[in-house]
């Protein structure tokens, strides 16, 4: 008899089980769908407008010529002095930080502007340079002796809400399609005996179980490449490290999709009917989905909703993916986080295997 | 005497407190059709999921085409096609896409529309599982049990609830696959299909067997004990009037 080999049947039900993912909506919808629209509502609430914020700094003298024809500019919007106003610029807050001063009739303006908002620190200059200029006596262009013009350039780095959203919504789809989506098809493969027929052919269980979770991991992380994708080319997504980046985050997300299907195959195990998989589902996610800083920010809850958060999964998950694309981290200096949801994995899967039935 | 593909010998199968076999043994010859009949709960279908390798026994001793089921689980799934009662396939897949996911299990290659074609679903090579009818379905499901020439199949009341023209029709493929050497297993509620189809059959009550013969010995031994039936049997049946008014054709 030839000898029989699993991995061609572990092909074959990857790829059944692929081809179920694609024609089944809900896995779509949760995996894709949502975080995209999740992502372009937030991406848009984001955008501040054309306005050019200009932050004062504490050496402005507002009766000078330029201060006031800049002031007319309709596009210009000048914030107060703050001492914050430098991180400000370096975060793309600010567009530019302005000092002018008056020494012996000579007005010295002095402007800073960092390479994270580029384009609108250049029309700042434009304006300024324009202004300056209508000073001029003799159109020989250059600037008239009574101004000078000093600029400055800092290095900076633009966290915009799509560089806090985008981690998120990953989290929030391989958290849903991990859970959800795993606990629905065994169930139902359990409860249609779709699983009992393939038990009857040479394949084993376990190759049954790493067929379908590879299926899912493909079809998830497909899914987390177009997001990653359309965010970093639409939006404007951060990625430190360029490719490296979007690879390690890939990995992160990877090993956390294994980890939330371990609660899938455990709630799988433990719901008697299909009807029950939804509320045991949100009541895993849910809180996740609130507290771990997935839609906004956990900065503002009180302390002890903090500590609840820190011990949440997808807290960690989140943490990390943000840290590798925003700060330019490798996933060994995110360890700690990776270390967090490798514990989760050791508990949920020990549970998975009390709960987790064939028939 | 035939060769026996399948030998069970004093087969136990004990449920908490239920004791589902008491003790049944039995063989299949090679290339025959081999009925289990019985009432429900009479233990055929955990027979039949034992021998498949499906269930676990309490005792006794079963083999398959030379194998035993406790030391060679895997080889004889390799040798044998199940039709299990219910059994479900893949909801989002269409028919050739669960063929070839059968055929991956079986670990060989196959042309999905030839299968089809074997079993008459060649039109319904794009249609999902539960699109199909009754008898449809069942015709698929043998079809799956046939991919890789098995030496045995197991049908596990493949007849139950379909009409008398689905029936006949499947009788027809079932005598077709005996026709190319294949043992064939078949339980069913149906005394007249028993009587059509098998060669052998057991009988199977309160998980013991107390009846095994060829049919037509069976019912000479009742006569020859004096049995009488209750009414005159008229040479023909309602079933034959309905098929001879609807036809024999199948229908889909």
């Amino acid at each position: 008899m030839k000898k029989y080999n699993q991995f061609t049947a572990f092909k074959a039900l990857s790829r059944a089980s692929f081809s179920s993912l694609l024609k089944r909506p809900s896995s779509i919808v949760f995996g894709i769908v949502f975080p995209l629209i999740f992502i372009l509502v937030f991406g848009f609430l984001g955008d501040r407008g054309i306005k050019i914020r200009v932050g004062e700094s504490q050496f402005l003298d507002t009766a000078t010529l330029v201060y006031q024809q800049l002031s007319k500019e309709s596009s210009i919007d000048f914030v107060p002095f703050d001492s914050i106003q430098e991180e400000q610029l370096k975060k793309g807050n600010l567009d530019a930080l302005l000092s002018i001063t008056k020494e012996n009739n000579v007005t010295k303006v002095s402007y800073k502007i960092s390479d994270v908002s580029l384009d609108k620190s250049r029309v700042f200059e434009l304006i300024l340079k324009q202004i300056a200029q209508e000073e001029i006596i003799n159109s020989s262009g250059e600037l008239p002796k009574n101004i000078e013009i000093r600029k400055e350039e800092i290095k900076g780095k633009k966290f915009t809400i799509i560089d806090f959203i985008l981690p998120g919504q990953l989290g929030f789809a391989l958290l849903s399609t991990g859970v959800f989506g795993t606990a629905f098809v065994f169930l139902s493969l359990r409860q249609t005996l779709v699983i009992k027929r393939f038990f009857a052919t040479p394949v084993k269980r376990t190759v049954i179980i790493l067929a379908e979770a590879n299926a899912r991991l493909l079809f998830s992380l497909a899914g987390s490449v177009i997001i990653i994708i359309l965010g970093y080319y639409l939006f404007g997504f951060t990625l430190a490290n360029g490719l490296i980046s979007a690879i390690e985050m890939i990995l992160l997300c990877a090993l956390s999709l294994v980890v939330f299907m371990g609660i899938g195959f455990t709630i799988s195990g433990i719901a008697s009917s299909e009807s029950v998989v939804p509320p045991l589902s949100n009541l895993v996610t849910l809180p996740q989905f609130l507290l771990s800083g997935s839609f906004f920010s956990t900065e503002l809850f009180p302390g002890w909703l903090q500590t609840i958060s820190n011990f949440l999964p997808l807290t960690h998950l989140n943490i990390a993916l943000r840290k590798i694309a925003f700060d330019g981290y490798h996933l060994i200096d995110v360890w700690m986080h990776v270390l967090v949801l490798l514990i989760w994995g050791v508990l949920i899967y020990l549970m998975a295997g009390k709960f987790f039935k064939w028939e | 005497m035939a060769n026996p593909i399948i030998r069970v010998n004093n087969l136990i199968k004990k449920y908490e407190k239920l004791e589902a076999l008491k003790g049944i043994s039995f063989e299949v010859y090679e290339g025959e059709i081999f009925g289990l009949l019985g009432p429900n709960g009479a233990g055929k279908t955990t027979t039949l999921e034992i021998i498949e390798t499906l269930r676990k026994k309490t005792s006794g001793s079963v083999e398959v085409a030379g194998y035993d089921i406790d030391i060679n689980p895997q080889k004889i799934k390799q040798l044998i096609g199940v039709q299990l009662q219910a059994a479900g396939y893949y909801p989002t897949l269409n028919l050739t896409q669960l063929l070839n996911l059968f055929a991956g299990l079986y670990n060989i290659k196959i042309d999905p529309l030839e299968i089809l074609q074997s079993v008459g679903l060649e039109a319904k090579a794009t249609a999902k599982f539960k699109q199909l009818s009754g008898g449809q379905k069942q015709r698929f499901s043998i079809a799956t049990t046939l991919l890789h020439n098995p030496k045995v199949i197991f049908l596990d009341e493949p007849t139950t609830g379909l009409d008398p023209q689905s029936r006949r029709n499947l009788w027809d493929l079932i005598k077709n696959i005996q026709s190319k050497r294949t043992t064939i297993v078949i339980t069913t509620h149906y005394m007249e299909e028993a009587e059509q189809l098998a060669d052998r059959v057991a009988i199977i009550d309160q998980g013991q067997i107390i009846a095994i013969n060829t049919p037509s010995v069976l019912i000479q031994q009742l006569l020859d004990g004096g049995f009488k039936p209750k009414q005159v049997v008229k040479p023909a049946t309602l079933e034959d009037v309905f098929l001879q008014l609807t036809g024999k054709e199948y229908r889909e």
